[in-house]
């Protein structure tokens, strides 16, 4: 019956990871960007929560709806500004330039708010679980795979219901054929990446009340969300979840039979679906 | 004045040179051919008519105003629209979805245009809004009129656009273009690679476009199929126009010495 919670437990885990990186996979979907400063964009969008908390006295959940639209609106400019610049032919720029990005959001995160590990409260909900069965889940697990869940229903729903998601996959498919029908690409791409940090918001939500974070953090955050985009196919949202489920098992699996395992688990879980399907779970047709 | 015209128009790809001086130009409810071998400068033009490839202000005018320093997106939204070379529908989206996508963005009044046309009284960019102003995108053409003229599509709506055969993709390539009501289509090599039988079911369509009000530039190989639909022919040669006419008024040696550069 243990097994039982272990595989609960790391399943909503995975939900954790998916969140971490649904934001990626839409940003490599729509303009086959590899943003390296995915994990420092979560962190800092943390940071914003935690002033929000802080300075206003407000619940952490509105915090989180005040602080998306500000993430929104500087995506929009970091894309404008500084990312549209970089996309072209040549992968390597982006790459570059997001590695830099990384380093000036953990320097700046540093100087503002010192490299004191700190944490988002959210009162009696941190330990609130429910029970069914054999198996008891925390309240904030839960809550975190359900807004896993509903990222991912919304982001498919923008993709594929909505004006908007149609200009997207244009965009992406073919930005001067795009740009011919009326769309201007540099705006559908700072949308997306505006789009891509209001998801980081909410990861940032749970990050920051899960567990400790300071500057540093994102790096190691942005491993597990490539590992959960790659094993789901790059592109792919729901493939996304599966992986980052798949992620989170392994941890959970991995912890139970020695705590050593736990982050080894998981990579050696990443390797193994490499090794067996290269191109990940759910491959996206045209690529 | 002329609905669109070039006057001494230039285009550059790098060094390369493309265009050397180009001056064409459409009156409202024209349909004009432009003929000539590969490498002539036709795709070219178009792209400059665009603004896919952008170059000096004044050397491309849409009614009176100066358009070769646009964006493609605002030369669209004026009611310019292209049908590009090799079709180029969007693969991730169905037959149904290729066609709404080329009226979702008329008119220029989305937000994003909303919020350039606020900024440019700031930073003197040109005015999005203004300059799409005048042509609302409104008129014949929509989805059922669309089906209308080529019923297949309907049939095959919900098929991703790429899984249909040549023929077919041309007609998703000329609904999506239409779907703006555009004052001025712009058609590149819509017969390339086309069985005759499928072009003539593609060039049927022609009128029904002229009446929906729409003045129309074919760009073609076929110079055949060029003389028979069009009121006045270009042929251009080496990046310049080397003849000029009505199709009944030019002959089969003016065409060849224009078309290689040698009498035959």
């Amino acid at each position: 019956m243990i097994w039982i919670d272990t595989i609960v437990q790391g399943v909503l885990l995975g939900g954790l990871y998916a969140l971490f990186a649904a934001g990626l996979s839409l940003v490599f979907g729509i303009m086959r960007l590899v943003n390296l400063a995915h994990g420092d964009l979560i962190v800092m969008a943390a940071y914003l929560i935690l002033v929000v908390v802080s300075v206003l006295g407000l619940n952490p959940f509105v915090a989180a709806v005040i602080a998306a639209p500000i993430m929104f609106v500087f995506g929009w400019i970091l894309q404008k500004g500084v990312l549209n610049r970089t996309l072209g032919e040549d992968i390597l720029p982006p790459l570059l330039v997001t590695f830099g990005l990384s380093v000036v959001i953990q320097n700046a995160l540093l100087e503002g708010f010192s490299a004191d590990s700190q944490r988002i409260s959210m009162g009696p909900l941190e330990t609130a679980s429910v029970s069914a069965g054999p198996v008891t889940v925390g309240l904030l697990p839960l809550l975190t795979f359900a807004s896993a869940i509903l990222v991912i229903v919304g982001l498919n729903w923008i993709f594929y219901r909505t004006s908007i998601g149609r200009a997207y996959r244009a965009t992406s498919d073919d930005p001067v054929t795009a740009s011919l029908m009326g769309i201007r690409p540099d705006r559908v791409f700072a949308s997306a990446m505006g789009l891509a940090l209001i998801v980081v918001t909410i990861a940032a939500l749970y990050l920051g009340t899960r567990s400790n974070f300071d500057p540093y953090v994102g790096p190691a955050r942005l491993i597990y969300a490539f590992e959960a985009v790659i094993i789901g196919g790059l592109g792919s949202l729901w493939g996304t979840l599966a992986g980052g489920v798949i992620i989170g098992v392994a941890q959970t699996v991995g912890a139970s039979i020695n705590p050593e395992w736990q982050i080894l688990a998981g990579h050696v879980a990443f390797l193994v679906v490499l090794l067996i399907r290269p191109r990940g779970l759910f491959p996206r047709a045209v690529d | 004045m002329a609905l669109l015209e070039t006057k001494g128009l230039t285009a550059h790809y790098g060094d390369f040179q493309a265009l050397f001086g180009v001056d064409i130009r459409l009156e409202q409810g024209e349909t004009v051919a432009i003929i000539g071998a590969n490498g002539a400068g036709k795709t070219t033009l178009m792209r400059a008519i665009t603004g896919v490839l952008r170059g000096q202000a004044d050397q491309i005018r849409h009614k009176g105003t100066a358009i070769g320093h646009l964006m493609p997106d605002t030369i669209m939204k004026r009611g310019v629209v292209m049908v590009p070379e090799g079709r180029k529908l969007f693969p991730s989206l169905t037959v149904e979805e290729n066609l709404l996508i080329g009226g979702q963005h008329k008119g220029g009044r989305d937000l994003g245009d909303r919020i350039d046309s606020f900024l440019s009284r700031f930073t003197g960019a040109p005015d999005p809004m203004a300059l799409a102003a005048g042509h609302d995108g409104t008129g014949l053409w929509t989805l059922d009129t669309i089906y209308e003229i080529f019923p297949v599509l309907k049939e095959r709506r919900n098929n991703p656009g790429t899984a249909l055969s040549g023929g077919q993709q041309q007609m998703v390539a000329i609904g999506r273009a239409l779907m703006s009501n555009p004052e001025i289509l712009l058609c590149d090599e819509i017969s390339l690679g086309l069985a005759p039988v499928v072009i003539r079911d593609i060039y049927a369509a022609l009128p029904r476009i002229r009446e929906g009000g729409t003045s129309v530039i074919v760009v073609e190989q076929d110079i055949g199929q060029a003389l028979k639909v069009a009121d006045r022919v270009y042929c251009m040669m080496e990046g310049r126009v080397t003849l000029e006419g009505r199709p009944e008024d030019i002959s089969r040696d003016d065409i060849h010495a224009a078309y290689f550069g040698a009498k035959a």
